[in-house]
C-alpha cells in the first residue's frame, strides 16, 4: 500500500486554518493533561471526583457480573477437590483429630484471657467493623493496584479505612464516591503496612510489589531475620490497621528483603469488611489502660490520636 | 432468491447516517476502555489496554477519520475507567497521535507490517509513560519490568483488534 493521501490541505486557507487549529487544540489539551498529572503528584486524590460519574454508572453492571462469576471462579477448587479425594479424606481426618486438642487448649486460653482482662478492668468491645461489601472490579490494565468496592460515602465509608477479609488484610480505602470506593490493595507499590512476625514480634515494613507479592523489610539493622514460612500480622503502629490482622506468609528471602504472599486473595474472597481506622476505635478516656493491653500497638495508636 | 450469507452492501440511494459514521469508532474505543469494569480483581497489570488498542487500530485503518485532538476526550474517559492518574492517558494518547501524524508523512511505503511496527512503538510509549506517571504520582517504586508482559501481549493482540475494527468498519460504511 502506498502511503495514505497527504493530510496537507493545499492552498485552501480554511482547511489550512482548521488543521492548524486542531494541532493547537491537541497540544493545549496535552499540556492540560500533563498539568493534571503534576497536580496529582502533590494531591493524588484531588481530581478523583471526576471518576464519580463512571464509577456510579458501571457499579450495577459490575455487581451483576460479579454475582454471575462468583460460582465460576471457584470451579477449579471444586474440581481439584475430587482429585485424590480418598487419600485427602484420610489426611484431613487425622488433621481434625490433631486440631481438636488445640481447639480445647485455645478455648482455655480465651477464658483465661477474658478473666485477666476483667482483672485489668479493660472493656474490649470490638466496635471497629463498619460494614461488609464486595469487591466488584479492579484497575486490571493499570500499573497501580486498585479494586472497586460496592459501598461508598453514603454507606459511611471514608478514605483511609482499613479493608479486610476473614483470611487477612486486603488494603485500605483510597477514595470514595457516593456508592463506590476505591480500595488501595495490599500489593500496590505505594501501600506500606507496618507488620510484625506473629510468634516473636520482630517488627517489619511490608511494601507491595505490584505483581501480587509483598516485599518485607525488617526494621532492625543487620541480618535478615525472616525465613520462609513466617507468618506476619499487622502491628497496629501508625494508627490505621488494628493489630493482629493476618497479612502475609514469607515465601523466600533474598539479602535484606523477604518476599511474602498475602494471605487474603482479593480474587477469591467472597465479601470484605470495612473497618474504622484504628485510631478512631481506641480513643479512650484513660490512656494508661490502653497502654497496658498492648504496649507496642495501642500506645502508638493513641499517640497518633489528636 | 436473496442469499443471506452475502456481505451487506449499501442499498441504492441509501447512505449510512452521520451518527453511525462518526459515532461507531468513538463508541468502540470507549467500550474498550470500559472493559476494566469486568469483575476481575487483578493482582498485577494483566489486562491489555483495549481502549488504546482500538484507538490505534482505527487511527491506522482510517487516517482521515479523526483530528489529533480526539486523544483528549477519549483519553480522559480512559483515565476515568482505569486506575491511572487523571490526565495521564489524555497526554500520552494525544502525543502518540501527533507522533503517528509526524511519522506518516515521512513513510513512503506503508503496509500491514509498518502499521504493526508503528502500533508497537505507540504501545510501548503509552505503557511506559503510564508507569512513569504512576510512579511520580505516589505509586511508589513501580518497575518497568512489571508491565513488560502486558506490553508483550498487547502488541501481539494488535493484529486481532485491527481485524475486528475492519469488520466493524465494513458494517459502519454500509447502510
Amino acid at each position: 500500500m502506498a502511503r495514505p493521501p497527504s493530510r496537507r490541505p493545499g492552498h485552501n486557507r480554511k482547511a489550512q486554518y482548521s488543521l492548524f487549529a486542531s494541532y493547537v487544540v491537541a497540544m493545549a489539551g496535552a499540556a492540560i493533561g500533563l498539568l493534571l498529572v503534576v497536580v496529582a503528584m502533590f494531591d493524588p486524590t484531588g481530581f478523583a471526583a471526576i471518576r464519580t460519574g463512571t464509577a456510579e454508572l458501571t457499579r450495577p453492571l459490575s455487581t451483576g457480573m460479579k454475582r454471575m462469576v462468583g460460582g465460576v471462579s471457584s470451579i477449579d477448587e471444586v474440581l481439584a477437590a475430587y482429585w485424590q479425594a480418598g487419600s485427602q479424606n484420610v489426611g484431613l481426618r487425622r488433621q481434625v483429630e490433631a486440631d481438636r486438642n488445640r481447639i480445647i487448649e485455645a478455648k482455655g486460653i480465651a477464658q483465661e484471657n477474658a478473666r485477666l482482662k476483667k482483672l485489668l478492668k479493660l472493656v474490649d468491645e470490638d466496635s471497629s467493623a463498619l460494614l461488609s461489601a464486595r469487591l466488584i472490579s479492579s484497575s486490571a490494565s493499570s500499573a497501580r493496584r486498585f479494586a472497586r468496592l460496592n459501598a461508598g460515602n453514603w454507606q459511611g465509608v471514608r478514605p483511609g479505612m482499613p479493608v479486610r477479609a476473614a483470611e487477612g488484610l486486603i488494603g485500605r480505602v483510597h477514595t470514595t464516591t457516593p456508592n463506590t470506593a476505591e480500595v488501595l490493595l495490599l500489593t500496590d507499590t505505594s501501600n506500606i503496612v507496618p507488620v510484625r512476625r506473629a510468634n516473636d514480634n520482630v517488627p517489619a515494613i511490608s511494601t507491595g510489589g505490584g505483581d501480587g507479592s509483598l516485599e518485607i523489610r525488617a526494621l532492625a539493622a543487620g541480618r535478615n531475620p525472616f525465613k520462609p514460612g513466617d507468618l506476619l500480622v499487622t502491628s497496629g503502629i501508625g494508627g490505621i490497621y488494628q493489630p493482629n490482622i493476618p497479612v502475609a506468609v514469607v515465601v523466600r528471602t533474598q539479602g535484606e528483603i523477604a518476599y511474602g504472599v498475602p494471605l487474603a486473595n482479593p480474587t477469591k474472597v467472597d465479601a470484605v469488611v470495612v473497618e474504622r481506622a484504628f485510631e478512631q476505635v481506641v480513643t479512650r478516656p484513660d490512656p494508661g489502660a490502653a497502654t497496658n493491653s498492648d504496649p507496642n500497638g495501642l500506645a502508638a495508636g493513641n499517640a497518633a490520636t489528636p | 432468491m436473496i442469499d443471506r450469507n452475502l456481505p451487506p452492501v449499501p442499498r441504492l440511494g441509501r447512505h449510512p447516517s452521520r451518527w453511525r459514521l462518526a459515532g461507531t469508532p468513538v463508541i468502540t474505543v470507549m467500550l474498550g476502555s470500559t472493559l476494566t469494569m469486568l469483575p476481575v480483581i487483578a493482582q498485577s497489570p494483566v489486562m491489555p489496554p483495549f481502549g488504546l488498542l482500538i484507538l490505534l487500530a482505527w487511527r491506522l485503518l482510517r487516517p482521515e477519520l479523526w483530528r489529533v485532538w480526539i486523544g483528549l476526550p477519549l483519553g480522559l474517559f480512559d483515565d476515568m475507567m482505569s486506575g491511572q492518574p487523571i490526565g495521564s492517558a489524555m497526554f500520552l494518547w494525544t502525543m502518540m497521535l501527533i507522533g503517528i501524524d509526524a511519522i506518516e508523512h515521512r513513510l513512503v511505503w506503508r503496509s500491514y507490517r509498518q502499521d504493526w511496527l508503528i502500533a508497537t512503538m505507540a504501545i510501548i510509549f503509552c505503557l511506559a509513560g503510564g508507569v512513569f506517571f504512576a510512579r511520580i504520582t505516589g505509586g511508589g517504586s513501580v518497575k518497568l519490568l512489571l508491565v513488560a508482559p502486558q506490553m508483550l501481549w498487547t502488541i501481539l493482540l494488535f493484529p486481532f483488534v485491527v481485524r475486528q475494527c475492519a469488520r466493524i468498519d465494513r458494517w459502519r460504511v454500509m447502510a
